[in-house]
């Protein structure tokens, strides 16, 4: 059903009709109007998740951490310092291989402290195991959710689902709005294996401790586990496409008018809606502009970008994070697959908009020789 | 995971096979919570000597469902397990144990105990307080003794040892409006079954505080662990008492042959710095008058 919905809400709403048993946060800005909905739905009769009240986000994520081992289906939401102070807890539930979901409303780091919206908090916790998802609109966000808790409980594996805070999270739009029992028929119950869980029955003993002689071994199995997460994660867009007539081209990367593009601008995130509008503008006046959007940044897509990249002139990625001492993450990260010249470019840190205009400068820009890191700021 | 010992001819739920050193006091105190939990019992473990000794891969001591996540959140790992029971409606007849040694509780642990407390969820937080970070080689912690030598307080020419004063965490439980609160130690057995037993009775949150001597930590004869335990409660330093809702309900009394904080201190080479100067003997002096407030406060004294 259609809806006018704010992007928290939304989610919200697509996580009960997920029907985690336990959900328990922190209150950070810009995630909270997500857990307040989740808080109002229990309230009022509407959900049976028990809502637990964590005093820190280090606690909320240890309490659905214990939630999920225990063999329930659980989920959370951060943002920002929340998510940095989740950090121990993040790689311990990667390393347990314990299926969770949690959203990233994306906002900057302090210092300066700034709540507003970039993308450096989730890009700073990327080799902790969680399968990370960008989307690039509020219904993507919704149909991401869905999905993630599927891939989540298909791979034992904890899944990030990441959206813009603010630009997302805050923003009305027109939703399609799934119906429970598609979801439902959808997303099956979770049901763990007698021995997946903390289970008298089958008593088992779970975070052990690993000496040199097994360590490097189980840390390779989960290398390699994150690395099967590939087909899941692919396999899943085309089953929800299937049944929701909704999907992000392979899952982890999509084109935009992107066949005979000469300049093509990559990115990740809500900033992927106003490079659309600019090579559609661009287009029109018969400029070979095109877009390549990443949907997936855990595990990294290098094979589908260099595919998608093989004919571009022009390469400029965008994003909302940076490496301190080397460059931007996702620009540093593409360049590792692509053995020609890659203009990275930083936007909208802490809430600066990344108009049209910005967009347009670096269409420019891309063709330049000078590859080097380059700021841009709207006019 | 394999048993460590598959020929094992015990059926502790936490069984022998374990690495920790002969004498210790908290591999002792926490088979007996162990087994007065019973099967029907989730145990989620801090970092520590207890969960380092008990599962290492591919092994594991124990025979209940269990689980080590981080060195300070076996509390909120606990949460979650509680709200997990509840929604599966089975919160009546399975225990939620979260334990911890002492810096597990006292210090990097503390706020989210305070959180688990506040919330009043349904689980028991034990804490075997050896009174120092035993597992990283004797450092202080937040329930170290004052006037103990430990790796980062070392009894030195300029100054005897640790400075600080214990935390008093039972107090701080009790704060929390809990509806039970106790203390006891390795020296007494038999009470650590009773009480984890009681404990497991009462409603939402509970806490249980056992003092564990730690043979290379304290610096001591093995065969003198049950023993200290012993004369940290007869000396008034280490009182054994439950407590309902903030009241004290049982207090176990000190013998009426008065047992002297030295005598609790003399055979711990962590205190030997303290036989040895004024300096030292004006400290154990300050222990005592701590020992004996104690057995004022508690109601310790046999008329």
């Amino acid at each position: 059903m259609r809806k006018i919905l704010e992007g928290s809400h939304a989610v919200a709403e697509a996580v009960r009709m997920c029907a985690p048993g336990v959900v328990s946060a922190y209150p950070i800005t810009p995630q909270t109007h997500i857990v307040e909905r989740l808080a109002d739905f229990k309230a009022n009769g509407q959900a049976d998740y028990e809502y637990v009240l964590g005093e820190s986000e280090f606690a909320a994520a240890s309490i659905v951490e214990g939630a999920v081992a225990a063999g329930v289906r659980s989920y959370s939401a951060t943002s920002s310092q929340g998510l940095l102070l989740m950090a121990e807890v993040l790689f311990n539930i990667a390393g347990m291989r314990l299926p969770l979901v949690l959203s990233v409303a994306n906002r900057a780091i302090s210092a300066p402290i700034n709540i507003w919206n970039d993308q450096q908090d989730a890009v700073t916790v990327r080799d902790s195991g969680w399968i990370m998802l960008y989307a690039e609109d509020n219904q993507e966000a919704i149909d991401m959710h869905i999905q993630a808790f599927k891939i989540s409980e298909r791979v034992k594996l904890p899944v990030m689902v990441n959206m813009d805070g603010y630009v997302l999270t805050h923003t009305y739009e027109p939703l399609d709005m799934p119906s429970q029992a598609d979801v439902k028929k959808y997303l099956p119950a979770y049901k763990p294996k007698a021995n997946e869980f903390l289970n008298i029955k089958n008593p088992r003993t779970f975070g052990a401790f690993a000496t040199p002689e097994t360590y490097m071994e189980l840390r390779q199995e989960l290398y390699e586990i994150v690395e099967s997460s590939r087909k899941v994660i692919n396999q899943e867009n085309r089953i929800y496409k299937d049944q929701f007539g909704r999907g992000s081209g392979d899952g982890f990367t999509e084109g935009y008018k992107l066949n005979d593009a000469e300049t093509v601008l990559v990115s990740f995130g809500s900033v992927l809606g106003t490079m659309k509008d600019v090579v559609d503008e661009l287009r029109e006046k018969g400029e070979k502009v095109g877009i390549l959007k990443v949907r997936c940044l855990r595990p990294f897509p290098g094979e589908e970008i260099k595919k998608a990249l093989e004919k571009a002139k022009n390469i400029a990625v965008v994003e909302k994070c940076l490496s301190l001492g080397n460059e931007g993450i996702l620009g540093g990260e593409v360049k590792q697959h692509i053995d020609k010249p890659v203009k990275n470019f930083v936007v909208g840190l802490g809430g600066k908009d990344a108009t049209k205009g910005v967009i347009k400068e670096i269409v420019k820009k891309a063709k330049g020789t000078d590859k080097k890191l380059e700021f841009i700021y709207p006019e | 995971m394999q048993r460590n010992n598959t020929n094992s001819k015990n059926k502790y739920l936490l069984s022998e096979g374990h690495t920790a050193c002969a004498g210790c006091g908290e591999l002792l105190a926490a088979r007996h919570v162990a087994e007065a939990a019973g099967p029907n019992t989730i145990i989620l473990n801090s970092t520590g000597c207890l969960e380092v000794t008990t599962s290492q891969y591919p092994n594991s001591s124990w025979r209940l469902p269990w689980m080590h996540s981080l060195f300070e959140n076996s509390s909120a790992v606990a949460s979650g397990v509680a709200a997990a029971l509840k929604y599966k409606k089975q919160d009546k007849n399975i225990n939620v144990i979260a334990q911890a040694g002492d810096g597990g509780t006292f210090d990097i642990g503390m706020g989210l105990i305070s959180g688990l407390w506040e919330r009043k969820d349904n689980v028991l937080v034990v804490c075997y307080d050896n009174e120092a970070y035993m597992n990283t080689g004797v450092q202080a912690s937040g329930a170290t003794s004052h006037g103990a030598s430990t790796t980062t307080s070392p009894a030195g020419k300029a100054i005897p040892g640790n400075m600080l004063f214990k935390k008093d965490m039972p107090a701080i439980a009790i704060a929390h409006d809990l509806s039970y609160v106790a203390q006891t130690t390795c020296g007494h057995i038999a009470d650590i079954e009773k009480k984890v037993k009681k404990a497991l009775t009462m409603p939402g949150a509970k806490y249980l505080q056992i003092l564990c001597g730690c043979t290379p930590g304290w610096n001591y004869d093995t065969k003198l662990t049950v023993k200290l335990g012993k004369l940290a409660q007869q000396s008034g330093l280490y009182p054994v008492f439950e407590a309902e809702y903030g009241e004290i309900t049982t207090a176990l009394k000190v013998p009426k042959k008065k047992v002297s904080v030295e005598e609790f201190l003399k055979p711990q080479k962590r205190f030997k710095h303290l036989f040895k100067d004024e300096k030292g003997k004006d400290l154990i002096k300050q222990l005592q008058v701590r020992a004996d407030k104690n057995i004022e406060k508690y109601n310790l004294a046999t008329e």
